[in-house]
Protein backbone atom coordinates (compact mmCIF):
# COMPACT_ATOMS: atom_id res chain seq x y z
CA UNK A 1 0.00 0.00 0.00
CA UNK A 2 3.14 2.06 -0.33
CA UNK A 3 2.10 3.68 -3.75
CA UNK A 4 -1.28 5.12 -1.79
CA UNK A 5 0.15 6.39 1.75
CA UNK A 6 1.72 9.21 -0.92
CA UNK A 7 1.19 11.40 2.35
CA UNK A 8 -2.72 12.17 3.20
CA UNK A 9 -1.46 15.31 4.40
CA UNK A 10 0.30 16.45 1.11
CA UNK A 11 -2.83 15.39 -1.10
CA UNK A 12 -4.91 17.34 0.88
CA UNK A 13 -1.98 19.98 1.09
CA UNK A 14 -2.17 19.75 -2.90
CA UNK A 15 -5.69 19.41 -2.95
CA UNK A 16 -6.07 22.83 -1.54
CA UNK A 17 -3.84 24.28 -3.25
CA UNK A 18 -5.02 23.29 -6.53
CA UNK A 19 -7.36 26.22 -8.54
CA UNK A 20 -9.61 24.82 -11.11
CA UNK A 21 -6.89 24.92 -14.58
CA UNK A 22 -5.56 21.41 -14.68
CA UNK A 23 -1.75 22.95 -15.52
CA UNK A 24 -1.65 25.29 -12.11
CA UNK A 25 -3.33 22.10 -10.27
CA UNK A 26 -0.02 20.01 -11.57
CA UNK A 27 2.51 22.65 -10.74
CA UNK A 28 0.46 23.27 -7.30
CA UNK A 29 0.81 19.65 -6.22
CA UNK A 30 4.29 19.35 -7.19
CA UNK A 31 5.19 22.70 -5.67
CA UNK A 32 3.71 21.45 -2.56
CA UNK A 33 5.67 18.41 -2.88
CA UNK A 34 8.82 20.10 -2.69
CA UNK A 35 7.87 21.96 -0.47
CA UNK A 36 6.85 18.91 1.72
CA UNK A 37 10.65 17.50 0.87
CA UNK A 38 12.43 20.54 2.20
CA UNK A 39 10.76 20.57 5.40
CA UNK A 40 11.82 17.27 5.91
CA UNK A 41 15.40 17.98 4.95
CA UNK A 42 15.70 19.67 8.63
CA UNK A 43 15.87 17.08 10.90
CA UNK A 44 17.08 13.40 10.09
CA UNK A 45 16.26 10.12 12.34
CA UNK A 46 19.22 7.76 10.73
CA UNK A 47 21.53 9.37 12.84
CA UNK A 48 20.04 7.05 15.50
CA UNK A 49 20.78 4.52 13.26
CA UNK A 50 23.83 5.12 12.30
CA UNK A 51 25.10 6.03 16.15
CA UNK A 52 23.37 2.41 16.44
CA UNK A 53 25.31 0.90 13.73
CA UNK A 54 28.51 2.63 14.63
CA UNK A 55 28.59 0.95 17.94
CA UNK A 56 27.33 -2.66 16.38
CA UNK A 57 30.59 -2.27 14.23
CA UNK A 58 33.07 -1.90 17.06
CA UNK A 59 31.14 -4.78 19.72
CA UNK A 60 32.42 -7.82 20.21
CA UNK A 61 29.68 -10.28 19.14
CA UNK A 62 28.85 -13.73 17.90
CA UNK A 63 30.08 -17.12 18.58
CA UNK A 64 34.12 -16.04 17.97
CA UNK A 65 33.26 -12.66 20.55
CA UNK A 66 35.10 -10.84 17.84
CA UNK A 67 33.92 -7.27 16.31
CA UNK A 68 33.80 -6.13 12.62
CA UNK A 69 36.63 -3.68 12.31
CA UNK A 70 38.46 -6.80 10.75
CA UNK A 71 35.87 -6.13 7.72
CA UNK A 72 36.95 -6.04 4.63
CA UNK A 73 34.52 -4.08 2.14
CA UNK A 74 37.06 -3.80 -0.56
CA UNK A 75 39.40 -1.08 0.27
CA UNK A 76 41.21 -3.00 2.58
CA UNK A 77 40.04 -4.72 6.20
CA UNK A 78 38.59 -2.10 8.40
CA UNK A 79 38.68 0.40 6.21
CA UNK A 80 35.04 2.22 6.14
CA UNK A 81 35.36 5.40 4.51
CA UNK A 82 34.44 5.90 1.31
CA UNK A 83 33.85 2.06 0.92
CA UNK A 84 30.32 2.28 0.38
CA UNK A 85 30.81 4.64 -3.08
CA UNK A 86 32.93 1.65 -4.57
CA UNK A 87 30.22 -1.30 -3.90
CA UNK A 88 28.60 -3.84 -5.23
CA UNK A 89 32.39 -4.82 -6.20
CA UNK A 90 34.48 -8.68 -6.32
CA UNK A 91 35.42 -10.03 -3.74
CA UNK A 92 38.23 -13.20 -4.25
CA UNK A 93 37.70 -14.48 -0.94
CA UNK A 94 33.70 -15.22 -1.50
CA UNK A 95 34.29 -15.21 -5.74
CA UNK A 96 31.03 -13.20 -6.49
CA UNK A 97 30.11 -9.70 -6.96
CA UNK A 98 28.72 -8.71 -3.43
CA UNK A 99 26.61 -5.21 -2.20
CA UNK A 100 27.43 -3.92 1.29
CA UNK A 101 24.66 -5.78 2.77
CA UNK A 102 25.62 -9.32 1.65
CA UNK A 103 29.03 -8.32 2.27
CA UNK A 104 27.78 -7.46 6.00
CA UNK A 105 26.40 -11.11 5.96
CA UNK A 106 29.87 -12.46 5.32
CA UNK A 107 32.56 -10.74 7.46
CA UNK A 108 29.25 -11.86 9.93
CA UNK A 109 30.31 -15.24 9.39
CA UNK A 110 33.68 -15.41 8.47
CA UNK A 111 34.46 -12.95 11.73
CA UNK A 112 32.15 -13.10 14.22
CA UNK A 113 31.02 -17.13 13.49
CA UNK A 114 27.03 -15.69 13.09
CA UNK A 115 25.42 -17.80 10.22
CA UNK A 116 23.61 -16.09 7.33
CA UNK A 117 20.08 -17.15 8.60
CA UNK A 118 20.62 -15.83 12.07
CA UNK A 119 22.46 -12.50 10.47
CA UNK A 120 19.37 -12.07 7.78
CA UNK A 121 16.65 -13.07 10.05
CA UNK A 122 16.00 -9.10 11.05
CA UNK A 123 17.33 -8.37 7.86
CA UNK A 124 14.15 -4.94 7.81
CA UNK A 125 13.11 -3.50 10.81
CA UNK A 126 9.65 -3.78 11.89
CA UNK A 127 8.89 -1.48 15.00
CA UNK A 128 10.29 -3.11 18.15
CA UNK A 129 12.15 -5.18 15.63
CA UNK A 130 15.12 -3.68 15.02
CA UNK A 131 17.47 -4.33 11.88
CA UNK A 132 21.48 -4.83 12.94
CA UNK A 133 22.30 -4.64 8.91
CA UNK A 134 19.97 -1.93 8.99
CA UNK A 135 21.65 0.04 11.13
CA UNK A 136 25.42 -0.88 9.90
CA UNK A 137 24.15 -0.47 6.93
CA UNK A 138 23.64 3.43 7.67
CA UNK A 139 26.96 4.42 9.43
CA UNK A 140 28.90 2.51 6.65
CA UNK A 141 27.25 4.68 4.18
CA UNK A 142 27.72 8.02 5.85
CA UNK A 143 31.38 7.31 6.00
CA UNK A 144 31.10 7.86 1.77
CA UNK A 145 28.89 11.12 2.40
CA UNK A 146 30.25 13.54 -1.04
CA UNK A 147 32.54 10.82 -2.05
CA UNK A 148 31.28 9.92 -6.04
CA UNK A 149 30.27 6.62 -6.53
CA UNK A 150 33.05 4.97 -8.55
CA UNK A 151 31.96 1.53 -9.68
CA UNK A 152 34.44 0.30 -11.46
CA UNK A 153 33.57 -3.23 -13.54
CA UNK A 154 37.08 -4.03 -13.77
CA UNK A 155 36.60 -7.75 -12.83
CA UNK A 156 34.85 -10.13 -15.26
CA UNK A 157 32.19 -10.80 -12.98
CA UNK A 158 31.72 -7.33 -11.95
CA UNK A 159 30.79 -7.18 -16.00
CA UNK A 160 28.70 -9.81 -15.84
CA UNK A 161 26.74 -8.72 -13.19
CA UNK A 162 26.17 -5.66 -14.31
CA UNK A 163 24.96 -6.99 -17.68
CA UNK A 164 22.59 -9.72 -15.71
CA UNK A 165 21.86 -6.40 -13.69
CA UNK A 166 20.23 -4.75 -17.14
CA UNK A 167 18.38 -7.75 -18.01
CA UNK A 168 16.75 -7.67 -14.95
CA UNK A 169 15.84 -4.63 -15.15
CA UNK A 170 14.08 -4.60 -18.12
CA UNK A 171 12.53 -8.40 -17.45
CA UNK A 172 8.80 -8.07 -17.80
CA UNK A 173 6.71 -10.98 -15.62
CA UNK A 174 4.09 -11.45 -13.38
CA UNK A 175 0.74 -10.64 -14.15
CA UNK A 176 0.57 -7.30 -14.68
CA UNK A 177 3.47 -7.78 -16.96
CA UNK A 178 5.57 -5.47 -15.32
CA UNK A 179 9.40 -4.64 -15.13
CA UNK A 180 11.54 -2.61 -13.47
CA UNK A 181 11.87 -0.08 -16.83
CA UNK A 182 7.31 -0.52 -16.87
CA UNK A 183 8.08 2.89 -14.09
CA UNK A 184 11.51 3.94 -14.29
CA UNK A 185 12.77 4.37 -18.15
CA UNK A 186 10.72 7.52 -19.06
CA UNK A 187 11.91 10.64 -18.08
CA UNK A 188 9.55 12.74 -16.03
CA UNK A 189 6.61 10.71 -14.78
CA UNK A 190 4.68 10.04 -12.35
CA UNK A 191 2.50 7.06 -9.97
CA UNK A 192 -0.29 9.38 -8.54
CA UNK A 193 1.98 12.34 -7.15
CA UNK A 194 4.82 10.47 -6.78
CA UNK A 195 7.74 11.31 -9.07
CA UNK A 196 9.29 8.50 -10.97
CA UNK A 197 13.21 8.89 -11.38
CA UNK A 198 14.29 7.45 -15.18
CA UNK A 199 16.89 5.21 -13.94
CA UNK A 200 17.76 4.75 -17.86
CA UNK A 201 19.37 8.55 -17.76
CA UNK A 202 22.76 9.34 -15.68
CA UNK A 203 20.76 12.67 -14.11
CA UNK A 204 18.03 10.79 -12.55
CA UNK A 205 20.24 7.97 -11.37
CA UNK A 206 22.52 9.62 -9.80
CA UNK A 207 19.74 11.84 -8.02
CA UNK A 208 18.53 7.97 -6.98
CA UNK A 209 21.41 6.16 -6.20
CA UNK A 210 23.40 8.38 -4.10
CA UNK A 211 19.98 9.26 -1.96
CA UNK A 212 19.39 5.42 -0.85
CA UNK A 213 20.00 4.12 1.90
CA UNK A 214 17.49 6.62 3.20
CA UNK A 215 15.26 6.92 6.30
CA UNK A 216 11.59 6.42 5.51
CA UNK A 217 9.14 8.78 7.05
CA UNK A 218 6.34 6.73 6.22
CA UNK A 219 7.78 3.46 7.49
CA UNK A 220 10.03 4.69 10.16
CA UNK A 221 12.53 2.94 9.24
CA UNK A 222 16.23 3.67 7.61
CA UNK A 223 15.97 1.20 4.63
CA UNK A 224 18.74 0.03 2.69
CA UNK A 225 19.23 -0.95 -1.74
CA UNK A 226 18.34 -4.65 -0.38
CA UNK A 227 15.06 -3.28 1.07
CA UNK A 228 13.91 -1.04 -2.34
CA UNK A 229 14.26 -3.66 -4.44
CA UNK A 230 12.82 -5.97 -2.45
CA UNK A 231 9.75 -3.47 -2.30
CA UNK A 232 9.66 -2.75 -6.28
CA UNK A 233 9.63 -6.33 -6.96
CA UNK A 234 6.80 -6.47 -4.62
CA UNK A 235 4.98 -3.94 -6.80
CA UNK A 236 5.82 -5.66 -9.47
CA UNK A 237 3.97 -8.59 -8.46
CA UNK A 238 7.05 -10.37 -8.76
CA UNK A 239 7.47 -13.24 -6.15
CA UNK A 240 10.19 -12.28 -3.25
CA UNK A 241 13.57 -11.17 -4.27
CA UNK A 242 16.05 -13.38 -1.92
CA UNK A 243 18.21 -11.23 -0.08
CA UNK A 244 21.96 -11.08 -1.38
CA UNK A 245 21.02 -13.16 -4.37
CA UNK A 246 22.84 -12.98 -7.66
CA UNK A 247 19.72 -11.37 -9.09
CA UNK A 248 19.74 -8.67 -6.46
CA UNK A 249 23.42 -8.02 -6.17
CA UNK A 250 23.15 -7.29 -10.12
CA UNK A 251 20.24 -5.26 -10.10
CA UNK A 252 22.38 -3.23 -7.71
CA UNK A 253 25.14 -3.34 -9.37
CA UNK A 254 22.97 -1.67 -12.69
CA UNK A 255 21.93 1.21 -11.03
CA UNK A 256 24.90 1.92 -8.93
CA UNK A 257 27.31 2.07 -12.12
CA UNK A 258 24.64 4.07 -13.96
CA UNK A 259 24.74 6.91 -10.99
CA UNK A 260 29.04 6.41 -11.37
CA UNK A 261 30.10 10.28 -10.59
CA UNK A 262 27.59 10.94 -8.46
CA UNK A 263 28.21 12.39 -5.17
CA UNK A 264 27.22 10.28 -2.11
CA UNK A 265 24.05 12.22 -0.34
CA UNK A 266 23.10 9.02 2.28
CA UNK A 267 21.33 8.32 4.34
CA UNK A 268 18.77 10.83 3.56
CA UNK A 269 15.49 11.17 4.52
CA UNK A 270 12.28 10.52 1.64
CA UNK A 271 8.33 10.47 2.72
CA UNK B 1 -5.03 -20.07 -12.72
CA UNK B 2 -4.32 -16.83 -14.24
CA UNK B 3 -0.97 -18.18 -15.51
CA UNK B 4 -2.32 -21.96 -16.30
CA UNK B 5 -1.64 -21.09 -20.39
CA UNK B 6 1.53 -19.50 -19.59
CA UNK B 7 3.79 -22.68 -19.50
CA UNK B 8 2.18 -23.31 -22.72
CA UNK B 9 3.80 -20.21 -24.47
CA UNK B 10 7.09 -20.24 -22.39
CA UNK B 11 8.66 -22.50 -25.43
CA UNK B 12 6.95 -20.02 -27.70
CA UNK B 13 8.44 -17.13 -26.10
CA UNK B 14 11.79 -18.44 -25.61
CA UNK B 15 11.89 -18.76 -29.42
CA UNK B 16 10.92 -15.52 -30.33
CA UNK B 17 13.58 -13.87 -27.61
CA UNK B 18 15.99 -16.02 -29.62
CA UNK B 19 15.04 -14.71 -32.47
CA UNK B 20 15.88 -11.32 -31.27
CA UNK B 21 19.56 -12.46 -31.07
CA UNK B 22 19.32 -13.68 -34.25
CA UNK B 23 22.70 -11.72 -34.75
CA UNK B 24 25.05 -13.65 -32.30
CA UNK B 25 22.99 -16.85 -31.47
CA UNK B 26 25.83 -18.36 -29.81
CA UNK B 27 26.32 -15.61 -27.13
CA UNK B 28 23.03 -15.05 -27.03
CA UNK B 29 21.31 -18.02 -26.25
CA UNK B 30 24.08 -18.68 -23.35
CA UNK B 31 23.80 -15.35 -21.71
CA UNK B 32 19.16 -15.96 -22.31
CA UNK B 33 19.63 -19.55 -20.06
CA UNK B 34 22.09 -18.24 -17.78
CA UNK B 35 19.74 -14.89 -16.98
CA UNK B 36 16.81 -17.02 -16.55
CA UNK B 37 18.40 -19.51 -14.62
CA UNK B 38 19.82 -16.81 -12.23
CA UNK B 39 16.61 -15.32 -12.00
CA UNK B 40 14.70 -18.01 -10.67
CA UNK B 41 17.64 -19.07 -8.45
CA UNK B 42 16.71 -15.08 -6.99
CA UNK B 43 13.39 -15.44 -5.74
CA UNK B 44 11.20 -17.35 -3.73
CA UNK B 45 7.61 -17.94 -3.34
CA UNK B 46 5.77 -15.56 -0.72
CA UNK B 47 2.06 -15.20 -0.53
CA UNK B 48 0.21 -15.48 -3.26
CA UNK B 49 3.13 -14.64 -5.91
CA UNK B 50 4.80 -17.96 -7.25
CA UNK B 51 7.82 -18.47 -9.22
CA UNK B 52 5.51 -19.19 -11.85
CA UNK B 53 4.96 -15.83 -12.12
CA UNK B 54 8.72 -15.10 -13.52
CA UNK B 55 7.65 -17.42 -16.48
CA UNK B 56 7.20 -15.38 -19.34
CA UNK B 57 4.51 -16.00 -22.19
CA UNK B 58 5.90 -14.58 -25.70
CA UNK B 59 4.88 -11.01 -25.21
CA UNK B 60 6.50 -10.44 -21.59
CA UNK B 61 9.75 -12.63 -23.66
CA UNK B 62 9.54 -9.95 -26.60
CA UNK B 63 9.08 -6.86 -24.57
CA UNK B 64 12.13 -7.58 -22.19
CA UNK B 65 14.33 -5.86 -24.73
CA UNK B 66 17.54 -4.24 -23.17
CA UNK B 67 18.42 -0.45 -24.90
CA UNK B 68 21.02 -2.41 -27.01
CA UNK B 69 18.70 -4.91 -28.63
CA UNK B 70 16.73 -2.15 -29.39
CA UNK B 71 12.92 -2.03 -30.18
CA UNK B 72 10.82 -4.96 -31.33
CA UNK B 73 11.68 -5.18 -34.86
CA UNK B 74 7.53 -3.79 -36.46
CA UNK B 75 7.07 -7.49 -38.24
CA UNK B 76 7.66 -8.98 -35.08
CA UNK B 77 4.91 -6.65 -33.24
CA UNK B 78 2.69 -6.79 -36.06
CA UNK B 79 2.74 -10.64 -35.15
CA UNK B 80 2.31 -9.92 -31.74
CA UNK B 81 -0.77 -7.55 -31.85
CA UNK B 82 -2.39 -10.12 -34.38
CA UNK B 83 -1.65 -12.97 -31.87
CA UNK B 84 -3.07 -11.10 -28.63
CA UNK B 85 -6.29 -10.43 -31.32
CA UNK B 86 -6.95 -13.77 -30.92
CA UNK B 87 -6.94 -13.61 -27.02
CA UNK B 88 -10.00 -11.40 -26.94
CA UNK B 89 -13.19 -12.16 -25.25
CA UNK B 90 -16.58 -10.61 -24.71
CA UNK B 91 -18.79 -10.82 -22.42
CA UNK B 92 -21.69 -13.42 -22.99
CA UNK B 93 -24.53 -11.34 -22.41
CA UNK B 94 -23.25 -8.60 -24.95
CA UNK B 95 -23.47 -6.12 -22.29
CA UNK B 96 -20.62 -4.21 -21.78
CA UNK B 97 -21.25 -0.68 -19.95
CA UNK B 98 -21.30 -1.40 -15.88
CA UNK B 99 -21.79 0.77 -12.99
CA UNK B 100 -19.60 4.25 -13.62
CA UNK B 101 -19.81 4.22 -9.39
CA UNK B 102 -18.26 1.08 -9.16
CA UNK B 103 -15.63 1.77 -12.07
CA UNK B 104 -14.74 4.50 -9.92
CA UNK B 105 -13.95 2.55 -6.96
CA UNK B 106 -11.72 -0.13 -8.96
CA UNK B 107 -10.18 3.03 -10.59
CA UNK B 108 -8.59 4.24 -7.24
CA UNK B 109 -7.85 0.53 -5.31
CA UNK B 110 -3.67 -0.32 -5.87
CA UNK B 111 -4.35 -3.64 -4.15
CA UNK B 112 -4.19 -7.01 -5.19
CA UNK B 113 -1.53 -9.89 -6.64
CA UNK B 114 0.99 -8.24 -4.51
CA UNK B 115 2.33 -10.98 -2.13
CA UNK B 116 1.22 -8.61 0.21
CA UNK B 117 -1.93 -8.52 -0.27
CA UNK B 118 -5.04 -10.93 0.63
CA UNK B 119 -5.85 -13.44 -2.57
CA UNK B 120 -9.38 -13.42 -1.08
CA UNK B 121 -10.17 -10.14 -1.79
CA UNK B 122 -10.95 -8.25 -5.39
CA UNK B 123 -7.99 -6.79 -7.08
CA UNK B 124 -8.18 -3.43 -8.25
CA UNK B 125 -7.48 -1.79 -11.48
CA UNK B 126 -5.31 1.37 -9.85
CA UNK B 127 -6.00 3.64 -12.89
CA UNK B 128 -5.19 6.45 -11.44
CA UNK B 129 -1.76 5.29 -10.77
CA UNK B 130 -0.90 5.83 -14.32
CA UNK B 131 -3.80 8.19 -15.72
CA UNK B 132 -6.05 11.30 -15.12
CA UNK B 133 -9.62 9.98 -15.18
CA UNK B 134 -12.06 12.74 -13.15
CA UNK B 135 -11.17 16.39 -12.62
CA UNK B 136 -12.02 15.70 -9.10
CA UNK B 137 -9.08 13.22 -8.20
CA UNK B 138 -5.82 15.33 -8.53
CA UNK B 139 -4.10 12.35 -7.54
CA UNK B 140 -2.79 10.99 -10.94
CA UNK B 141 0.00 9.55 -12.25
CA UNK B 142 1.28 10.42 -16.17
CA UNK B 143 2.51 6.57 -17.37
CA UNK B 144 -0.32 6.40 -19.33
CA UNK B 145 -2.27 9.50 -21.52
CA UNK B 146 -5.15 11.30 -20.19
CA UNK B 147 -8.29 9.78 -20.06
CA UNK B 148 -10.40 13.01 -18.60
CA UNK B 149 -13.50 13.54 -20.65
CA UNK B 150 -12.51 10.04 -23.03
CA UNK B 151 -16.17 9.27 -23.80
CA UNK B 152 -17.17 13.12 -24.15
CA UNK B 153 -14.79 13.10 -27.07
CA UNK B 154 -14.96 9.54 -28.49
CA UNK B 155 -18.76 9.06 -28.07
CA UNK B 156 -20.45 5.71 -26.62
CA UNK B 157 -21.65 3.78 -29.30
CA UNK B 158 -21.39 -0.05 -29.33
CA UNK B 159 -18.41 0.05 -31.33
CA UNK B 160 -16.60 2.21 -28.84
CA UNK B 161 -17.51 0.37 -25.85
CA UNK B 162 -15.91 -2.75 -28.02
CA UNK B 163 -12.77 -1.25 -28.23
CA UNK B 164 -12.29 0.31 -24.76
CA UNK B 165 -13.94 -3.32 -23.63
CA UNK B 166 -10.61 -5.31 -25.32
CA UNK B 167 -8.17 -2.16 -24.48
CA UNK B 168 -8.57 -3.12 -20.87
CA UNK B 169 -8.66 -6.52 -21.22
CA UNK B 170 -5.62 -6.91 -23.51
CA UNK B 171 -3.73 -3.29 -24.76
CA UNK B 172 -1.24 -5.83 -25.85
CA UNK B 173 -3.87 -6.59 -28.88
CA UNK B 174 -3.75 -3.08 -29.92
CA UNK B 175 -0.05 -2.02 -28.81
CA UNK B 176 2.86 -4.07 -28.81
CA UNK B 177 4.41 -3.98 -25.64
CA UNK B 178 2.29 -1.90 -24.02
CA UNK B 179 3.21 -0.87 -20.22
CA UNK B 180 -0.96 -1.55 -19.27
CA UNK B 181 -1.32 -4.89 -17.88
CA UNK B 182 -3.57 -7.65 -19.21
CA UNK B 183 -6.45 -7.02 -17.53
CA UNK B 184 -8.88 -9.19 -18.62
CA UNK B 185 -5.96 -11.72 -20.00
CA UNK B 186 -4.40 -11.87 -16.64
CA UNK B 187 -7.62 -12.29 -14.95
CA UNK B 188 -6.35 -9.60 -12.75
CA UNK B 189 -10.12 -8.07 -13.04
CA UNK B 190 -13.60 -9.88 -13.51
CA UNK B 191 -15.69 -9.37 -16.10
CA UNK B 192 -18.24 -7.41 -14.22
CA UNK B 193 -15.10 -4.97 -12.96
CA UNK B 194 -14.09 -4.44 -17.09
CA UNK B 195 -17.61 -3.50 -17.32
CA UNK B 196 -17.65 -1.11 -14.42
CA UNK B 197 -14.28 0.56 -16.08
CA UNK B 198 -15.93 1.03 -19.27
CA UNK B 199 -19.23 2.66 -17.89
CA UNK B 200 -16.53 4.98 -15.97
CA UNK B 201 -14.93 5.70 -19.22
CA UNK B 202 -18.15 6.36 -21.26
CA UNK B 203 -21.15 6.88 -19.15
CA UNK B 204 -22.16 10.61 -19.99
CA UNK B 205 -23.18 10.93 -16.05
CA UNK B 206 -19.29 9.54 -15.43
CA UNK B 207 -17.18 12.10 -13.58
CA UNK B 208 -14.93 11.49 -16.26
CA UNK B 209 -17.06 12.74 -18.66
CA UNK B 210 -18.15 15.90 -16.66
Amino acid sequence: MTRRSIGPALLLAAAALAPAAHRAQEEDATAAIARYRELLQDGNPADLWEARGEALWQEKRGPKAASLEGCDLGKGPGVVKGAYAELPRYFADGDRVMDLETRLVHCMGTLQGIDAAEATKQKFGAGDKRSDLEALAAWIVAQSRGLPVRVALAHPKEKAAYALGERIFFYRGGPHDFSCATCHAQSGKRIRLQELPNLTTPADAKRAFATWPAYRVSQGEVRTMQWRMNDCLRQQRFPELVFGSEGSVALITYLARQANGAGMDAPAIKR
Amino acid sequence: MPFARTVAVTLAGLALAGLAHAAQPQRGAKDEARAREVIRASFKEKGQAGLDRLEQDEVQAACSRTPGQGPLPAAAAKKLVAAQQATLAYPADGKLMGDWKKGEQIAQSGVGKQFSDDPAKPSGGNCYACHRLSKQEVSFGTLGPSLYQYGKVRGQGEAMQRYTYAKIFNPQAFTACSTMPRFGHHAILTEEQIKDLVALLLDPASPVNQ
